[in-house]
């Protein structure tokens, strides 16, 4: 049967890592390529790439970051930050991704989903929406989590997948950075309403987090990035610890 | 040197650059002289059956595939594995090659469990059923990464490896000097690796 995956995340700005990280023994410890050599002889299932630049040099150095992880690392790779056209797509699925995450380029603009799906095919296109509550409701945030859409999350991640959506990533705002644990009240609500993989973020503070989140039906990957990159949680140990609560790892 | 196959589908980075990393030298290519010159070939592919499958015919290069893989070891991966079948009910039904007895089916039709998921998509356990040569450096159930919506069946006899997801999904193949992975090799880590290199060896 197959696996659930654990990922971590990569947030990259002008070709460094940021976020806290602690790794001993490398030579450049914010290099995005050292720290992906890191996690796949760590045995990460997938890695995610964020490019978190505004400015075009920050993209070109990106992309250039892609290029190398991918000619030597060969997992499957998802690239998101910045993907707004189909043209965004093809500069990163050229450098090596296998998947792209949309954010707020789908937000902006409803057609690119469909768009992406029916060329590259649905495997390919990511949906990954920001979400918090108010009143009482899923609400999408966009700006990097700081503006109300006003739009109801699941509707929206809902219509996403009809659009062509092969996979989500569910960050949960108001969980994000507390480090106890995934926000399962909002994954439960999401799983009820669609059945492509979903990838679980924010939250994940110790390993207990990741058994508890793979006990929710539905739900196919744990996503993190400070708790990994500071060896809060360590991956190798982290997916040995779940394999003996009986879930399926790749070891 | 190997040619890899080029017929306009599928983003070849992964599989170029996985080649490169183990040292063995290739060529994406259309370019007869070159499939002839090389020492083995790679059929590789995404995309729909019917039209990957036009897309090869169109290429003419058909005819020159069959005679080489006679000669030298030729790998299909993905839907390239799919094309070395005899056909596929994918959207209509279609000939493929016919190197391999069997067909392609899907799996959202077959799958006893509606619940799982198609495409099916992740990490799977390959269940090694029959010792080959490519599959020299690999254990028994180690992980490979697959992405598909159809299946190889009706080829027991061809089938090298497979993988459990609510049916047995046809992992391997082998006829002569044909060898097919459903999974992506350049994309399984380093189990991958160990049957590239294998392929290299053959």
């Amino acid at each position: 049967m197959i696996t659930k995956r654990i990922i971590p995340c990569l947030d990259v700005k002008n070709g460094r890592v940021v976020k806290g990280t602690n790794f001993e023994g490398l030579r450049d410890m914010a290099d995005p390529v050292e720290m992906a050599r890191f996690y796949n002889t760590a045995g990460a299932d997938e890695l995610v790439f964020y490019d978190i630049t505004a400015s075009a040099e920050g993209r070109t150095l990106f992309t250039d970051i892609l290029t190398r992880v991918a000619r030597e690392i060969f997992i499957p790779l998802t690239v998101g930050g910045g993907i707004n056209t189909l043209e965004d797509f093809d500069r990163v699925l050229k450098c090596g991704a296998d998947k792209v995450s949309v954010n707020s380029g789908a937000i902006r603009n409803p057609g690119l989903i469909p768009a992406a799906a029916q060329k590259y095919g649905d495997q390919c296109v990511v949906l990954s929406t920001d979400v918090k509550r108010v009143d009482g409701r899923f609400m999408v945030f966009a700006k990097g989590g700081r503006e109300n859409t006003g739009m109801d999350a699941l509707d929206w991640i809902e219509q996403g997948v009809k659009n062509g959506a092969g996979e989500l990533v569910i960050n949960s705002i108001d969980t994000d950075g507390v480090k106890d644990g995934f926000d399962l009240e909002l994954l439960d609500a999401v799983a009820a309403r669609v059945s492509v993989p979903i990838i679980a973020s924010g939250g994940a503070g110790k390993k207990e987090d990741f058994a508890e989140l793979f006990r929710h039906k539905g739900m196919d990957a744990g996503l993190a990035a400070s708790i990994f990159h500071t060896k809060q949680v360590e991956i190798r140990p982290l997916k040995e610890y779940l394999r003996s609560c009986g879930i399926e790892m790749r070891l | 040197m190997i040619a890899i196959i080029d017929y306009g589908v599928g983003n070849l980075f992964s599989l170029t650059s996985s080649l490169a990393y183990l040292g063995l030298e290739s060529k994406v290519t259309g370019k007869p002289q070159e499939i002839e010159a090389a020492d083995r070939i790679i059929l590789p592919g995404v995309g729909a059956f019917g039209d990957a499958m036009d897309k090869l015919n169109q290429t003419g290069l058909v005819p020159l595939i069959r005679s080489q893989a006679e000669k030298k070891p030729l790998l299909g991966i993905c839907l390239g594995m799919q094309l070395l079948f005899e056909k596929s009910c994918e959207y209509g039904e279609h000939q493929g090659l016919g190197f391999v007895k069997g067909e392609i089916a899907s799996l959202a039709e077959d799958l006893p469990d509606k619940t799982l998921k198609v495409p099916h998509i992740g990490w799977n356990a390959l269940h090694i059923r029959r010792q080959d040569p490519l599959l020299r450096y690999i254990r028994d159930g180690e992980y490979v990464y697959y992405v598909h919506s159809f299946y190889g069946k009706n080829c027991a006899e061809s089938t090298l490896a497979d993988s459990e997801y609510g049916l047995t999904v046809t992992g391997v193949v082998r006829s002569g000097l044909v060898w097919g992975t459903q999974f992506h090799p350049e994309k399984s880590g380093d189990t991958g690796l160990r049957i590239l290199k294998a392929f290299g060896e053959l």
